[in-house]
Parts: C-alpha cells; structure tokens; sequence
C-alpha cells in the first residue's frame, strides 16, 4: 500500500496534497454512501426505498465484516472457516444489551450500541482465539471450523441466550440518543429533532458512521507495530522469531482485534433488523466473509469492501431474479480463484503500470473483443442454469421464465439449444480471444518494465 | 556478565538413534569473529540451530553471554542479544525491503505489539531503517517488495534484518553462498562493517572469505569439533587437510 511514510523533504514539500490525496477518497466514499438512497427516494410518498435502505445498510456492515475477516485472512494468513461467530456473539451481546437498556436495567447511548457488540467480540475473540491461535495454517483453519460448529450447535441449545430457533428479537427505538442527552441539557424539546433510530434511513445513517469509524481504526491498524509484524508473520512466521516476536502472539493479537471489528457488524446487524437468530453464527454466515474477501481480494486492504458490495448485491438483487443466485455466487468464487486469485483489487493493480506508461487507451479494443464472447458464453450459461433451475424449483414454485415479456417454455427444445450453442460458442471464440488479448497484455507489461514501471 | 559471549559445554543433538552433534564443546569469547567449517552433514547448521533455539538440545548446556538459554524459545533467545540468518534466505517476500528492515527493529526499539502507535510518525525508528539501508546499499531498492530483489541483494537484505536490531552475537548461515565473486567480495565487506565490535559466528564453505573473515576456525566434522584454532593454524593442521581441506583441494 502507498501510505507509508514518505521521505521527510517529499513530506514537508507535498504536505498538503498529500493529506488532500489520502483524505478525499474517504469523503467521497462517504457521500456516495449517503446520496445513493437519494437515487432510489420516492418523491410522491416521500419515503426512502426500503429496500435499497436494507441492502446498502447490509453492504455496510458486512464490509466491516469482511474486512476484519481479511485482518486475519489477508493480514496474518490465517484462514478461518469460523468467522461468524465472534460476528453472530457480538450480535446476540447487543441483542441482550438492547433489551436490558429497554427495560430500564441500565443506560447506555443508542448511538454507541454498536461498540456493545465490539466488545463482546472481543471477549470471545480473546476466548477462541486462545484456543486457536496456537496452531496456524491448516490447523488453524480446522480449529476454527470445529469452533463454527460448535457455536452453531450451542445457539439451538442453549436457549436463554441464543432463544433457540426463534432467535433474540429486540427494538432499537431506545430512547437514549446521545442527540437527547444534550438536547436535554439545553432544555430543549428533544422531540422536534426526531432522531430515535426508528427509520431506516435513521439506522443507516449510524450504519455508515460505524462502517466509516471502523474501516478507518482497521486501516490504521495495518500501519501500527503490531499489523506490520502480522504481515511478516504471514510471510515468514519462522523469521519473525528470530527478530523477537512470538508469532503464536501476533496471530493472538491479530485474532482478537479482528473479533472486536467483527462483533461490531454483529451490533449493527442487530440494530438493522432487531433480531439475531443462530444463522448469524453458522457456517454459511462465514462463508459470505470469506467469498467477498476472495472475489474482492485478500491482498490489498479495501479487497473484501469491493467483493462485499458484489456478494450483497447479488444477494440482495440476484436473489430476486433467480432462484439459482448462489450458484452464480458460486461460479464467480471459483472463476476469480482460478483465474484472477489476487481478487477484483489484484486485477486493478495489475493495470497500474499500464497506466504509468499512459498506453491504457491501447487496451480498449482487446477488451471489447474478449467482453463480446464473454458476454456470449454467460448469456448460455445462465440461460441453461436458469432452464434447469425453472424446470425443478420453479415448476414447483408455479412461476414462469419471463425474458422481458417473452415467456419461456423450458419443455420446448429450442431454449436448451440456443443456451447450449451460446455457451459452446462462448468458449470456443473467448480462448481464440483471449490469446490475442494476452499477447497485448505481454506486449504492454514488457514495456512497462522496459520503462521501469513496474515497481 | 561473562567474557563469553558463546559457550557450548558437551552438546548433544539426536534425531531419532541419529546422534548428529556428538559432545561439542566451544567457548567463543565477546567480539571475536568466528567461523566454522566442515564436510557436508557435519552438522553445522544443525550447530546454528541449536544456539538460536530452534531445536531444543538432547544434552548438555549452551550459554549466551553467560546465560544458560536451555528451554528458552528462540523469540526469547533473540531478546537476550542473539540473531541470525539462514541458509536458505529468510526475508519477508511480499513487505517492502524498507518495511523488512523495520520489523527487524521493531522489538529491539521496545514497539513490541503495539497497536497504537503509526510507524509512519516513528521519525527516529523510520530513520533508523532508512540509514541501514544504505548501509546495505539498498536504498534504491527501498520500496520494492523483498521478494523481487535480486539472489545477491535478498542475501544482503537479510544480513541487515539480522543485525538491525543490534544484536551482540551474530549467527550467519552460508552468508555468500550461490554469490559470484564480485557479490561475493561485497557481502565480506558488509559483514565487515556490521558486525564490528561484535562477536560474529558464520558458516561457510567459500575458504577465501573464511580465512579473510574469521579470527578463529572450528572445524566440525562428523558432529565432532577436530580442530579449533587462529587461521594459520587450521591451515597447517594435517588433520584438518586430511579430514577437510585436502578433499576439497584435490
């Protein structure tokens, strides 16, 4: 990453672009978060779209997820298959804490809630990851899954503070805004400022001041002793001893901290959907962090944000078109670790040097030319996924494959051929393609190394 | 504290009915450069490992400056004032060269896991990796990952993460192996100037940089020390060209 520190003339010279350069994308990053449901806001009824507010409110928390998954993952290189449950603990912590600030048993500010499921995080990061963080690599990833499991059997279990199947329901509308608290010192009528976290809109407003605050404090975190030292001890675990760390600390540390970060996204889900049921701890819930840190990209920071926004929206708005969404999930997974395993982040770096030498623009037409094919061949793909899926869940379901207003019969055989002959076509066209556009590729790094680019 | 910076009294390793170090006793007194050669599957290496605490010993005790180190952890071991490099390099590939010579630093300046403080605002300790970098001629290279640095600059590279956080006893595995001549000559240079006022141990095979380098050679041959003493007297020793040198100069 580009923030370490400058040499000290460079610093003294561009100290103000330069902290206009690293400031200015996390503004813009903000605005966009908070202008997007403006996009989607029904003027009429002037309401917000409930749906948009959900999804990116679900975007936001779990890219705080995600990324203190990556702490571990990307940071440490320690892969863990049990993530959920420092997530799915920290909510189940908010979950009660709400419930006892509700009833009066104790006061605490609706807007530091979320902090609630932090700690809880981190007290059972600190829990498993004393066990865990003995071993690493494999190991570790076995450890951690048995963890997963072992949670997820205890959430059906133990029902005084996971409630069984039914989950811990709550309500957020607690009454104990920060906003109230001053306002009340002024003698002020509180009511008439309206802020009690009872909208959307409200909750995801404290969304995005969560997710801005602790993607900040993680990317802070990877310039401090201890997140340079877990980038080593990922690198060379070995080594780090013979320069006087414990490695089985660092992975401790590093455990724990990210347990914090993935208790609050725990606290946040809880304040989103006032309820948290035993699928927050489960392995599926897992799986989610760690397919966006794949597609996203383990390697650079922001990685599991990009991959985050991708999963959720096809999650969020795939799920709505097909019934197979997980399968294409699925597929994308494995594409990228195939074929891109530095992730959507990793293929950006790649085009750096590219850029540096300005000869982009060259690789504009290479890629129209591979996009046709790949267009061809996922238009047969999911035409064939989507008759097969409409054929089984969706005969049962009674629905209709509709392209536009054309229905589709899958009983009829033209829709299969055309799918099956797209799809061949597609693959056939995309590697005669793709052989060309590697050539370019080649072509345009060679020379980006000629010119000392590369770095 | 002890004259000695390394003492080894009747150390034994076995792996498994393997007895690979056969009793090996070594005193290597503060400041003195010290070498040590053998035949392959000597057990040298084996020898380093045992110092620095990555295998524990089977018998007999090690002590560093006068410290008994058995049962310590080699992290432990390194905070006492004992570094050292590997045979086969041991960098950090996927940080910057900058950032590799930091975390050799890091616990020796008292950061150890910190977690509040921004190295980019540690001007001293920045400053600090900045001038060992160009004490290892690698500050053009500053901010290229470690792992894209030539053989010969990775091999500098790690000699710098070995004694940055200036340790007083330096463990060097086979620092100019696979180097040409040239590369060669600059590595003695380097380990020269670094390890000055030190005491320095080092395996090696290129005879021209042992005997340019090392006040005092131990010959280990078969898990057994044949002969330990100034240069000249290695040189002279017919054991020592039967066993050793006179295979290697035929």
């Amino acid at each position: 990453m580009t923030t370490q520190s400058l040499p000290r003339e460079n610093v003294a010279a561009n100290g103000g672009t330069d902290l206009m350069r690293r400031v200015l994308p996390w503004v813009i990053a903000v605005a966009v978060m908070l202008l997007v449901p403006w996009l989607f806001y029904n003027w009429n009824t002037g309401r917000h779209s409930g749906f948009v507010l959900t999804m990116m409110s679900e975007i936001g928390l779990m890219a705080i997820f995600a990324l203190s998954f990556n702490m571990q993952m990307g940071q440490t290189g320690l892969l863990s298959f049990g993530h959920a449950i420092l997530f799915g603990l920290g909510g189940y912590c908010t979950a009660h804490a709400l419930n006892g600030v509700k009833a009066g048993t104790f006061w605490w500010p609706s807007e530091l809630i979320p902090l609630i499921g932090g700690f809880g995080g981190l007290a059972f990061g600190i829990a498993f990851g004393w066990v865990a963080t003995k071993q690493r690599a494999t190991a570790f990833a076995m450890i951690t899954m048995g963890l997963g499991e072992l949670v997820a059997a205890c959430a059906l279990m133990f029902m005084g503070f996971f409630g069984g199947e039914g989950g811990i329901s709550t309500d957020r509308v607690t009454n104990t805004s920060i906003f109230k608290l001053v306002y009340d010192l002024f003698g002020l009528d509180y009511r008439s400022l309206g802020i009690n976290y009872s909208t959307p809109w409200q909750v995801y407003c404290l969304v995005v001041a969560w997710a801005v605050i602790a993607t900040l404090l993680m990317r802070l975190q990877t310039q401090t002793p201890l997140g340079r030292i877990a980038n080593a001890t990922r690198d060379n675990f070995e080594r780090v001893q013979f320069v006087g760390y414990d490695p089985a600390r660092v992975r401790f540390y590093q455990f724990a901290l990210s347990g914090f970060f993935a208790g609050i996204a725990g606290g946040l889900y809880c304040l989103v959907y006032e309820i948290i049921t035993f699928d927050t701890v489960a392995a599926a819930k897992s799986a989610t962090a760690l397919l966006a840190a794949y597609i996203g990209g383990a390697g650079g920071f922001f990685g599991p944000i990009l991959g985050t926004i991708l999963v959720v929206l096809l999650q969020s708005g795939v799920s709505l078109l097909s019934n197979a969404w997980l399968l294409y999930v699925g597929v994308l997974f494995i594409v990228m670790v195939m074929y891109a395993p530095g992730g959507i982040i990793g293929i950006i770096a790649q085009h750096i040097p590219i850029v540096r030498i300005g000869r982009m623009s060259e690789l504009i037409v290479p890629y129209i030319r591979v996009l046709l094919p790949g267009v061809l061949l996922v238009f047969g793909f999911v035409l064939l996924v989507e008759l097969t899926s409409f054929t089984t869940i969706g005969a049962a379901q009674g629905k209709h494959f509709k392209i536009g207003i054309y229905v589709v019969d899958p009983n009829t055989f033209l829709p299969w051929t055309l799918g099956a002959a797209a799809l061949v076509l597609g693959v056939v066209w995309l590697r005669l393609e793709s052989r060309v556009f590697r050539r370019k590729w080649d072509a345009l790094i060679e020379d980006a190394k000629a010119k000392g680019a590369m770095l | 504290m002890s004259e000695l910076a390394i003492s080894l009294k009747d150390v034994r390793k076995s792996f498994g009915r393997t007895e690979i170090i056969r009793g090996v006793n070594l005193d290597i007194p503060r400041g003195q450069r010290h070498a040590m050669i053998g035949p392959n599957g000597a057990g040298k290496t084996t020898m380093f490992n045992l110092i620095s605490g990555r295998f524990p010993v089977t018998s007999g005790t090690i002590a560093l400056n006068g410290r008994a180190t058995d049962g310590l952890a080699p992290q432990e071991i390194n905070r006492l004032g004992l570094s050292r490099s590997f045979q086969i390099t041991s960098i950090f590939p996927r940080m910057t060269v900058f950032e590799n010579i930091r975390c050799g630093l890091l616990w020796a300046r008292g950061y150890r896991y910190s977690f509040w403080h921004l190295l980019g605002g540690q001007r001293a300790l920045n400053e600090e990796a900045d001038q060992l970098l160009e004490r290892l001629n690698l500050h053009t290279r500053r901010n290229v990952m470690a792992g894209l640095l030539s053989y010969a600059e990775q091999r500098a590279l790690e000699i710098g993460i070995t004694v940055a956080g200036g340790a007083n006893v330096i463990l060097l595995d086979e620092p100019t192996a696979g180097m040409s001549h040239s590369e060669t000559d600059y590595a003695v240079a380097l380990i020269r100037s670094v390890t000055e006022g030190k005491t320095l141990l080092m395996v090696e095979h290129d005879m021209s940089v042992v005997f340019g380098l090392a006040d005092v050679i131990t010959v280990l041959v078969y898990g057994e020390i044949i002969a330990s003493g100034p240069p000249a007297e290695i040189r002279a020793s017919k054991a020592v060209q039967e066993a050793y040198l006179g295979t290697e100069a035929a």
